[in-house]
């Protein structure tokens, strides 16, 4: 309680505040703004943060658009009303055309919201809700690189006709864990294979899965579906892993899964782990040349599906502006968004493909399985291909979503 | 409870007093009320309204902790269910903005009356805890209900017309009812903490026994106190829903109780205008870091720690030492 300089303090405050509030200078009316909305400082940093930013810049540096094109970045915080009120910002005052990325699906549908009020473009990357080329498809939005339903499609059906035909499942007790067990189950079934039981744990905040894993062991199913997300994922496969369920023959099937989580876990505990993602970096002469342009820009870390989603999707979107005029882009999203499914697809990442008139970029989808740390030969060689589902089986059906977008 | 350095002191001989406001704190007023009128023409509307939005949250929180001395560690609950409330009844029943907004409010007040008869039984750390883990218990309702779209939360929820007459589209139109609502609500809490109940509280906050000895059922008292603060709340989360078009968990979640807690230390509580700074200095970092990533929550980190070991009566407090006047 001394009474120490008050005022110079307060003038800082005053000052500083009057500096961040202050317009940033608006630049030439012909630049296109891509802003990349994701979590750059919480759970989802990893599969979306830093390296999508670097995705987006390489698509950027890709193309010879013959106009300026400015990326700008902005964290989430994992809220949805943060992320809505940074794209509002981003729309109103700064001109952005386009956003990209956007992990966690909360957020991603009411940036999806936003974005159909203000008629920008919205591609989703990271996003995993299928609800956005289902009943909340909007004019102005592009679902580029996987979500639910194609996740347990690959997983579920996929992993049946490799051999896995009886499955046990651990689930997260909240409503996106039991939506992924319900699809997965399905599709389990519709293959052919049988479900043994399952098992919900709580959500959030459980850490130890010993007695989940021991009632999947017990259950002697050939595959264990992990319906669960992030860090539960990351320390079920750990106590899995010690447990010796995968040492004794059981394979693990992580239904959200990308590389980099894989990275995280390491070999040792990951191996044996069967996970579906629509991009890896060692897949073909054209994967490997993209990631080889675009590692100098991440610092090493290998892009997963969902950074090469915002690569492609902003390759697309600048060619897309590009054929059509500047200002004619600028003048609207939705426009924008019909050249971009007038045009086929191209690009290192995915290779040829559509988008449909839902939204929902089209492209094959591929089983993978972790490697043990014998076969791995190179920093980052995880995974072996075990099945490839093809681009047009790979997806919802475009009449079942129910996106009023789909003619009848 | 510590915080009696700032006593209003509208028992001795008033000089000068408009609707409870001393001289001092009318000027503040006079301030508040420009900067509201004037911000939205040099600044972003939407962040205004969310600036307003948790202003009156914090300030609904500040008449608990700062004039009853109770420190509730759960006050996201009824800001998150307001906010569930009016999303749910503006999208599904179509219902006007004020009569959802009305309703949240009345969910927050109605869940504060059922929370708060079972925590005023017990003081101290004991309360908060037992506020702490109601909160909880909601937020794993809102996690687990239908209606409330788990993680997804409930998304395009529509502003409506006011009195189904005057469409909400326009930011502007927005930022005036969230003004409005704002500045009825604050100077209704004013007007409580400068009434003879608001005496009472105070009585209660320095020293709940000889309030007792006085004659007074001090557990009425912080009943109504805690049902009030319940209900602004609620109103204050109805609000945000419709400003953004979306209630979702962010606004039950602990994290959002601590946040209120953080506002009205760093505004400084017992004062009537601090909770409205603290929250506008948390939602400026929030907004202007929202590029920097993890610094968001390192900022509000040093922050608190710095307004802990420097200012321990937050911004206003300090002020208000610095002019020797209640603010």
């Amino acid at each position: 309680m001394v009474a120490t300089p008050t005022i110079p303090r307060r003038a800082l405050l005053t000052a500083a505040a009057a500096a961040s509030l202050a317009r940033p200078a608006r630049a030439q009316a012909g630049t296109v703004r891509i802003g990349v909305l994701n979590d750059q400082s919480g759970v989802y940093r990893d599969i979306s943060g830093p390296t999508s930013v670097a995705c987006v810049r390489q698509a950027v540096e890709d193309g010879a658009h013959g106009f300026p094109v400015e990326v700008l970045v902005g964290d989430h915080q994992n809220k949805p009303d943060i992320g809505a009120s940074i794209a509002r910002q981003w729309i109103d005052r700064d001109g952005v055309d386009m956003i990209i990325d956007v992990a966690n699906s909360g957020v991603a549908l009411a940036i999806n919201g936003v974005c159909r009020e203000k008629d920008r473009v919205y591609i989703n990357s990271t996003g995993a809700t299928a609800d956005l080329t289902g009943p909340a498809c909007a004019a102005t939005t592009v679902h580029w690189t996987y979500d639910t339903w194609m996740l347990a499609h690959s997983t579920g059906a996929a992993m049946v006709q490799a051999g896995g035909d009886s499955w046990f499942f651990i689930t997260a007790d909240y409503a996106f864990g039991t939506a992924l067990e319900r699809d997965t189950t399905a599709f389990v079934k519709q293959a052919g294979g049988k479900v043994l039981g399952s098992v919900r744990h709580p959500f959030p905040g459980n850490t130890d899965y010993s007695s989940f894993l021991l009632q999947a062991q017990s259950s002697r199913a050939k595959v264990v579906g992990i319906c669960n997300a992030g860090t539960d994922t990351v320390n079920t496969i750990k106590q899995a892993a010690e447990f010796g369920l995968t040492r004794s023959g059981v394979k693990l099937a992580g239904l959200l899964v990308f590389l980099n989580d894989v990275h995280a876990l390491g070999l040792e505990a990951a191996q044996g782990l069967v996970l579906t993602e629509s991009f890896y970096w060692d897949l073909n002469d054209r994967t490997r040349a993209f990631t080889k342009r675009v590692l100098p820009k991440t610092g090493g870390v290998h892009p997963a599906m969902s950074h090469a989603g915002c690569y492609a999707g902003a390759r697309h979107y600048l060619k897309a502006v590009a054929d059509m005029g500047v200002a004619a882009a600028k003048q609207g999203g939705a426009a924008t968004v019909v050249r971009m499914k007038a045009m086929p697809t191209d690009d290192d990442a995915f290779g040829a493909g559509t988008i449909r008139a839902d939204g929902r970029k089209v492209h094959p989808v591929y089983l993978f399985e972790v490697k043990k740390p014998g076969e791995s030969k190179a920093p980052w060689d995880y995974y072996k291909l075990i099945a490839t589902t093809p681009a047009e089986q790979a997806f919802r059906p475009l009449g079942e979503g129910g996106c009023p977008l789909v003619p009848a | 409870m510590g915080v009696t350095t700032v006593l209003p002191r509208t028992t001795a001989a008033r000089p000068f007093s408009v609707f409870g406001f001393s001289s001092a704190q009318a000027v503040a007023f006079l301030l508040l009320l420009a900067a509201i009128v004037l911000a939205p023409f040099g600044i972003y509307p939407v962040f205004l309204m969310k600036v307003l939005c948790f202003a009156l949250f914090a300030c609904a929180f500040n008449l608990l902790i700062g004039f009853v001395g109770l420190l509730s560690f759960g006050h996201a609950a009824y800001f998150g269910m307001g906010s569930y409330v009016t999303a749910w009844t503006a999208k599904t029943w179509g219902l006007t903005p004020e009569i959802a907004i009305l309703l949240g409010g009345l969910t927050g007040g109605l869940l504060g009356c059922v929370f708060g008869a079972l925590a005023i039984r017990r003081q101290g750390l004991y309360f908060a805890m037992i506020t702490l883990a109601l909160a909880q218990m909601n937020y794993f309702f809102c996690l687990q209900a239908p209606f409330t779209g788990g993680e997804d939360g409930i998304q395009q929820v529509p502003r409506g017309n006011l009195f189904g007459l005057i469409s909400l589209r326009s930011d502007m139109a927005m930022y005036v009812v969230v003004a409005v609502v704002f500045l009825v609500f604050f100077l209704l809490i004013h007007r409580v903490v400068h009434s003879p109940f608001g005496q009472v509280l105070k009585a209660i906050r320095e020293n709940e026994p000889r309030a007792t000895s006085l004659g007074y059922r001090t557990d009425d008292y912080k009943l109504i106190a805690f049902v009030l603060s319940t209900f602004i709340a609620g109103i204050a989360g109805g609000t945000k829903a419709l400003v953004f078009g979306i209630a979702t968990l962010t606004d039950v979640n602990y994290a959002m109780s601590g946040e209120v807690v953080l506002m009205n230390l760093l505004g400084g509580m017992g004062t009537i205008f601090g909770p409205v700074i603290g929250a506008g200095i948390i939602q400026w970092t929030e907004n202007a870091l929202a590029g920097a990533g993890a610094w968001v929550t390192v900022t509000q980190g040093v922050i608190f720690v710095a307004c802990v070991l420097m200012f321990r009566r937050g911004v206003v407090g300090e002020i208000a030492a610095l002019i020797k006047r209640p603010l």
